[in-house]
């Protein structure tokens, strides 16, 4: 732990990050930077851009403007980086043909990792559905297995996105541990939901983008106080209609 | 890049479409030798089998695969891996497993019938590389296109035009231009406009092999006469590989900027 002390940089730093998709100008002007482990929770409303933003994080989506930093090393065109990145999907798409095993054993190979799919297998409960295909799977099995895949390398970065969708309430419970546990390991979380009582919970930082731009960058707290109100749910309410 | 294609190559192999490929080739190969009996015949109407449907079947594969391996796209996109290792691991994994149904669905019936007492064994073997080549060509130029336009509807119709331009319209177009400026001298332009088309140029290739002169056509012929049987089948072999591997650097150029 001694070594935490002298990071000298941030460990993700997003600058001045601009995207238009054709007429649609997305961000404009994006920057954060997050400097030690936690839950970063990215708010917004529908279509402020949150997952365009995540996916620029992961190189998914090309910047018009701007730069995406990792340990103080511009990642846009590089790929080595995503190896300390877990990224969970808003959509689980997967090829409908592949079984659940033949899946995460080719995420592994091509990774080139070795997992603790095992023990994420048993924890939400996927192991009679390991030999089913894909495109039998209900949304929420799917959403399980997104899970498994996110987590089950130790990376140390966390993306998910809307993590939540369509899990029942033991499973979701589960994933809260799961947060919870990659938290106290050090790793930095970053989720985006509209789930308030979730970010309350789990959150110790709010980016909050509205109209392309980050609106409000810091603790939940600080967000109540600023707004006059008792709960999140009202303080971004609050920001959102004034 | 191996393991991408490992992937897609199984992925694929899985599908139904490729047995089915593979049986169409077999059984035409039989009902070749078995009507002809005589091999050098049965490779000239092969030729004119080949060189327009493995480019269609290059094409429909490459825009189909494209579109519906889209989901294992978006996976591998966010893992450590670079972009044109992706695509272009993907698409020698299409072009490959056609390849390969072509060269064992033809080679089996071919050998079976005792290709190797006749000269018709190189025939067959340049019969297959072009086949090869046209495959590698109209899978990377179908995937360029299915890597441009995200509407499906879109993509599979340019992918279709662009095959229907380079087997028919093109021929169509020269020829006319041929008829039109027939009082000027058109051997020089007959040459490039050949050399532009793949379908044309392995065509060609395959008849410079064969030394069949009466079906070369024009531009055959001025290819045995100005460049010569051996330099014109170098030609032919260079620019085709230019073919293949035009498209292949655009696409890794083409998907770095992209977003997905």
């Amino acid at each position: 732990m001694h070594l935490r002390l002298y990071i000298p940089f941030h460990m993700i730093e997003v600058r001045d990050i601009h995207k238009r998709f054709g007429r649609l100008l997305v961000l404009e002007g994006v920057s954060f930077s997050i400097n030690n482990g936690g839950v970063f929770a990215i708010l917004g409303p529908n279509g402020s851009g949150k997952t365009t933003l995540l996916k620029i994080i992961l190189g998914m989506v090309v910047p018009d403007q701007g730069d995406v930093l990792m340990k103080s090393k511009s990642v846009i065109n590089h790929h080595a980086y995503r190896k300390q990145i877990a990224y969970l999907p808003q959509i689980a798409r997967f090829p409908d043909n592949l079984t659940v095993n033949e899946l995460i054993r080719m995420i592994g190979d091509i990774r080139n990792d070795s997992g603790r799919e095992k023990e994420l297998i048993a924890r939400f409960g996927l192991d009679s559905f390991l030999n089913k295909k894909l495109g039998e799977l209900s949304g929420g099995t799917r959403q399980k297995v997104n899970i498994v895949l996110a987590f089950m390398f130790d990376a140390e970065i966390c993306i998910l996105d809307e993590p939540t969708a369509g899990l029942d309430p033991l499973s979701l419970i589960k994933l809260k541990q799961l947060i919870e546990e990659e938290k106290r390991k050090g790793k930095i979380i970053i989720i985006t939901t509209h789930i308030m009582p979730l970010v309350q919970e789990l959150a110790q930082e709010i980016i909050f983008l509205l109209e392309g731009k980050v609106r409000f960058h810091g603790s939940i707290a600080t967000l109540q106080k600023q707004q006059n109100e008792k709960d999140l749910e009202h303080a971004i309410a609050s920001i959102l209609a004034p | 890049m191996i393991k991408i294609l490992k992937y897609s190559f199984y992925d694929l192999m899985r599908s139904r479409w490729s047995y089915v490929y593979l049986a169409f080739y077999f059984a035409l190969g039989f009902v070749l030798l078995f009507l002809n009996s005589d091999l050098s015949k049965a490779t000239i109407t092969l030729m004119n089998i080949i060189v327009v449907l493995t480019p269609m079947i290059g094409t429909i594969f490459g825009i189909m695969y494209h579109y519906n391996s889209r989901e294992f796209t978006e996976l591998l996109l966010a893992l450590p891996i670079k972009r044109s290792t992706i695509f272009v691991g993907q698409y020698l994994g299409i072009s490959i497993s056609l390849s390969l149904s072509l060269i064992i669905g033809l080679g089996i019936p071919f050998l079976i019938y005792g290709v190797w007492n006749s000269d018709a064994g190189s025939q067959l073997a340049i019969l297959l590389l072009s086949g090869t080549f046209l495959t590698f060509i109209f899978v990377a130029l179908s995937v360029l296109i299915g890597l441009y336009n995200t509407n499906k509807i879109k993509g599979f119709g340019y992918a279709i035009l662009l095959w229907l331009f380079f087997a028919m319209i093109y021929d169509g177009i020269f020829m006319i231009l041929l008829v039109v400026f027939d009082d000027y001298p058109l051997n020089q332009f007959a040459l490039i406009a050949s050399l532009l088309n793949p379908i044309d140029l392995s065509r060609i290739m395959i008849l410079l092999k064969l030394e069949i002169s009466a079906l070369m056509g024009y531009t055959g012929a001025l290819f045995q006469k100005f460049i010569g049987t051996n330099r014109g089948f170098i030609v032919c072999f260079a620019v085709l590989s230019i073919w293949v591997i035009a498209p292949t650097l655009w696409m890794a150029r083409m998907v770095k900027r992209k977003d997905f």
